[in-house]
């Protein structure tokens, strides 16, 4: 587990700098295409060391806000409350924050930086139509997120997807107007301009890199929280039949959305079938195994 | 000279070593006695919550004394238990299965059933119960953690010195295996 730990720890600065690398790339990329480098390098490197020190510091609130999930109330949701501090005994983990979503889709996710500063949020879909073993599971689930820093990795990566997809956006409209432009005198060299055919490359290529990184970082730590959260309820029968119920259930949650895809317990958007000519490609992008290979090996435990 | 140096620096290192190892031994010792005091935290919530449930369930089933009086017997034992593994396990038993009972009354009495309040006390029982036993399997854990530095290679040199010892593990009796006979 702290091999675990360290791993996480080492993952989110690499995603950081990486993150950093491709916001200062794509600003040399715009400069070179706008014809003016150094200064919209600099602005993307300050830009990118905002958004990754913001990201550290408040990326769980922007997470939960962006869901808009509510504080639970310890009254109505005491059974939540109650199976949350249950296994946090059991974890020796600090009590996280516990929140609701208001959506009919049964869906979870944890978030934070470190298990001093977590939360989990489960929606109201959730606590309908799972019984108590099965929230159980869930919860241990999340609460696995939280305590091999998962949440750390994975919270990074929602402000970083998030800023790198909305720079792109900007970007290429920035080319819109520029070509939209009535050309000027010694304008028509920038199309020879072999650096402005490498930034436009990379304003293409980076929303792409940004989104497989966001699948690999989410793959296999989700077949990983599954197991260690059966470590937790020494039961795991109660998160196979929770997993079976989402499986059930085709309800898409509305209040995902493509930044956070990542964060929940079960994939939010629904995906391609697999058997499609585009599996192989299609399956890059996905940000979670599909649960029945989650439910085959949870069997075999 | 260049031995000198060599030594010191050898000397420096081991020193540093074994600080991080008997660190990290403190800290497990620590979070078992962490852990073994959790288990009396829940184990006293629920003791405390014992009462109230008796009250809400003797305005409902009048003519179930011998059941209540087993829960209240079943109560002062856990209180008076000795503070040790083996004999707080055997007393927590009692008072389980005595709370099952009364729990078992819901069926028979549908007006308690239907009680907002010892609907209340029981999800608030069963959580309490869930705890119990998480933080039994925290210390178990723990125990585990710490058993295994005492004995593992290189830990056990410094775990020596101090004489730290073994830790005994909770375990649940043979009475508790089995599932606790429900009558009516």
């Amino acid at each position: 587990m702290f091999e675990l730990i360290r791993a996480n720890k080492r993952r989110s600065v690499l995603l950081v700098v990486g993150f950093m690398l491709v916001v200062v790339l794509v600003g040399a990329a715009i400069g070179a295409l706008v014809g003016n480098g150094p200064v919209f390098t600099l602005v993307a490197l300050v830009f990118s060391a905002i958004v990754a020190f913001g990201s550290y510091w408040k990326a769980d609130k922007i997470a939960l806000g962006v869901s808009r999930a509510r504080p639970a109330d310890p009254q109505q949701y005491a059974r939540l409350h109650n199976l949350v501090e249950g296994l946090c005994i059991a974890g020796g983990l600090p009590t996280p924050g516990v929140y609701v979503i208001d959506d009919p889709a049964p869906n979870a996710f944890a978030t934070g930086r470190n298990p001093d500063h977590a939360a989990i949020a489960v929606t109201t879909g959730l606590l309908e139509k799972m019984n108590r073993v099965e929230l159980e599971g869930v919860v241990a689930h999340e609460l696995s997120h939280i305590r091999n820093y998962d949440i750390l990795v994975m919270t990074l990566a929602v402000t970083m997807v998030g800023a790198v997809a909305l720079m792109t956006d900007l970007a290429i409209r920035m080319m819109w107007w520029n070509g939209g432009r009535v050309p000027r005198q010694g304008d028509h060299g920038n199309s020879n301009n072999p650096l402005a055919i490498v930034g436009f490359v990379l304003l293409i290529l980076a929303p792409i890199i940004a989104k497989a990184m966001q699948a690999t970082i989410s793959r296999q730590r989700e077949t990983l929280a599954d197991v260690s959260a059966c470590q937790l309820t020494r039961y795991p029968p109660g998160l196979i039949s929770a997993l079976e119920k989402l499986k059930e259930d085709t309800t898409v949650t509305h209040s995902a959305s493509t930044a956070t895809a990542h964060l929940w317990i079960e994939q939010p958007m629904s995906g391609v079938g697999d058997r499609g000519k585009l599996g192989g490609v299609h399956k890059l992008f996905e940000t979670h195994p599909p649960l029945d290979e989650r439910i085959a090996l949870l069997r075999e435990l | 000279m260049a031995v000198l140096i060599i030594l010191i620096v050898l000397v420096v290192v081991l020193a540093l070593v074994g600080i991080v190892l008997y660190n990290g031994l403190v800290r497990s010792k620590n979070q078992v006695e962490n852990a073994w005091s959790q288990i009396d935290v829940q184990l006293k919530r629920r003791l405390d919550l014992v009462p109230n449930l008796v009250e809400t369930v003797k305005g409902y089933a009048e003519h179930e004394r011998a059941t209540l009086e087993a829960v209240i017997e079943a109560r002062n034992a856990a209180i008076a238990a000795p503070d040790t593994p083996a004999d707080q396990a055997q007393a927590d038993n009692m008072l389980t299965g005595a709370l099952r009972q009364i729990f078992a009354l819901g069926e028979a009495y549908p007006e308690l059933k239907a009680n907002q309040n010892f609907l209340a006390l029981q999800e608030e029982l069963t959580a309490t119960e869930g705890r119990v036993a998480y933080a039994r399997q925290f210390y178990n854990d723990s125990v585990l953690t710490y058993n295994t530095k005492i004995e593992a290679v290189p830990t056990n040199v410094v775990a020596n010195m101090l004489n730290y010892s073994k830790r005994e593990y909770f375990e649940a009796d043979e009475a508790a295996r089995e599932a606790p006979d429900v009558s009516f």
